[in-house]
């Protein structure tokens, strides 16, 4: 499952959610909690679940953010979300009491739903590797950084050095278990170029994708988090060199001067794959 | 089943509707739609399905739509049912 991209869509907006498969984006999150106002959960919950019997989505992964579990209205999501067709929950503010009984509530039905937690109070990152080993169902996590610094009493800055901490350890718990890491969404839509360096740092630090908040900042994030042409042709040659020394026995080998050892190795196959996966190259090179 | 109360549910975005209920001695729906000539039709069959379906016959339905798709009427009609069949 390629995730670069996860795009926030209003769990009340029929618009957005008959349109979400045209973004672009790897994944829609259908939103329960914060984008629905009190009055209208219960509008929500209905629209989403007419629409997930009607609609299909085939070019996007469907998942849903309930409300919080210390809410009234998380029991209300999950009665109404637990049998429809989508393929994740994203659990807000989770912790290790929240992810417990999420997984087993969809234990008990057999479900294959996964669970994705967004990690955005102090204590979820300080519970981060906790949480996320806690069950199979999960996999992996989103950061977000606009409730975890109210948290931290702190400003959420475009810079964001204020996430720095929370940001390396949610992926470093993640890397550690195998699982997925989105970062959180960069919150001005109108600033292009302060979306792609967020990206990009967010890359360099290890993460997967980006949430999004507004479909034009998808095809940045999608671009950001794909591999470069260059990756790419580096890849197939460290590849196209390893069959070639494993035809002669080799252990050890050299491309353009450089050993090529197995995390070299591990990484041009990670390239590949996703670039297979997201169509940069088919599936027969 | 029986409408309580006076209900609403929707806007009036495009791609929504909004649908008003009221209690009434009979069925009545009343239909304001931008595509009426060409969906008109279709969207009653769906009001009156829909009521049908969860037993409702006392109603008058005033519904205004906004270009919403079957998905969309019947969860507003569904929400506003439910809204209005509630005691306080």
């Amino acid at each position: 499952m390629i995730r670069r991209s996860l795009l926030f869509i209003p769990g009340n907006n029929p618009g957005m959610i008959q349109s979400a498969d045209v973004f672009n984006a790897d994944g829609v999150i259908i939103d329960l909690e914060d984008s629905v106002s009190i009055d209208e959960k219960d509008s929500a919950r209905i629209l989403l679940k007419e629409a997930m019997q009607k609609l299909q989505y085939e070019h996007t992964e469907v998942l849903v953010r309930i409300n919080p579990y210390d809410t009234a209205y998380y029991e209300q999501d999950f009665e109404v979300i637990k049998d429809l067709p989508i393929d994740a929950i994203l659990l807000p503010k989770a912790d290790s009491i929240s992810i417990r009984d999420l997984d087993e509530r969809l234990a008990k039905i057999n479900s294959k739903i996964q669970i994705l937690v967004l990690i955005e109070t102090a204590l979820g990152v300080e519970q981060v590797f906790d949480v996320l080993s806690s069950t199979k169902r999960c996999a992996g996590l989103m950061l977000g950084g606009e409730d975890l610094c109210v948290d931290l009493n702190c400003k959420r800055t475009k810079e964001g050095m204020e996430l720095l901490y929370a940001r390396t350890r949610v992926v470093n718990a993640a890397k550690a278990l195998k699982k997925t890491v989105i970062d959180t969404p960069f919150t001005d839509t109108l600033d292009e170029e302060g979306l792609k360096k967020d990206a990009m740092f967010a890359k360099g630090l290890g993460f997967d994708g980006k949430a999004s908040i507004n479909p034009r900042q998808i095809e940045i994030i999608n671009e950001v988090f794909s591999p470069t042409k260059l990756d790419i042709e580096e890849a197939i040659m460290v590849m196209e060199a390893k069959r070639q020394a494993d035809e002669k026995g080799l252990g050890v080998f050299s491309l353009n001067g450089k050993m090529v050892d197995l995390p070299i190795i591990k990484r041009a196959e990670r390239i590949i794959t996703t670039a297979k996966k997201i169509g940069l190259i088919k599936e027969e090179e | 089943m029986k409408l309580n109360k006076p209900a609403k549910a929707g806007t009036y975005e495009s791609n929504d509707i909004m649908i008003m209920l009221f209690p009434n001695p009979s069925l009545e729906i009343e239909l304001e739609s931008n595509v009426y000539e060409t969906f008109g039709d279709q969207i009653k069959t769906l009001i009156l399905s829909t009521l049908k379906e969860v037993g409702l016959e006392e109603v008058k339905v005033k519904a205004v739509d906004k270009g919403a798709l079957d998905f969309t009427i019947r969860a507003r009609l569904l929400t506003a049912i439910k809204r209005g069949v509630e005691h306080d």
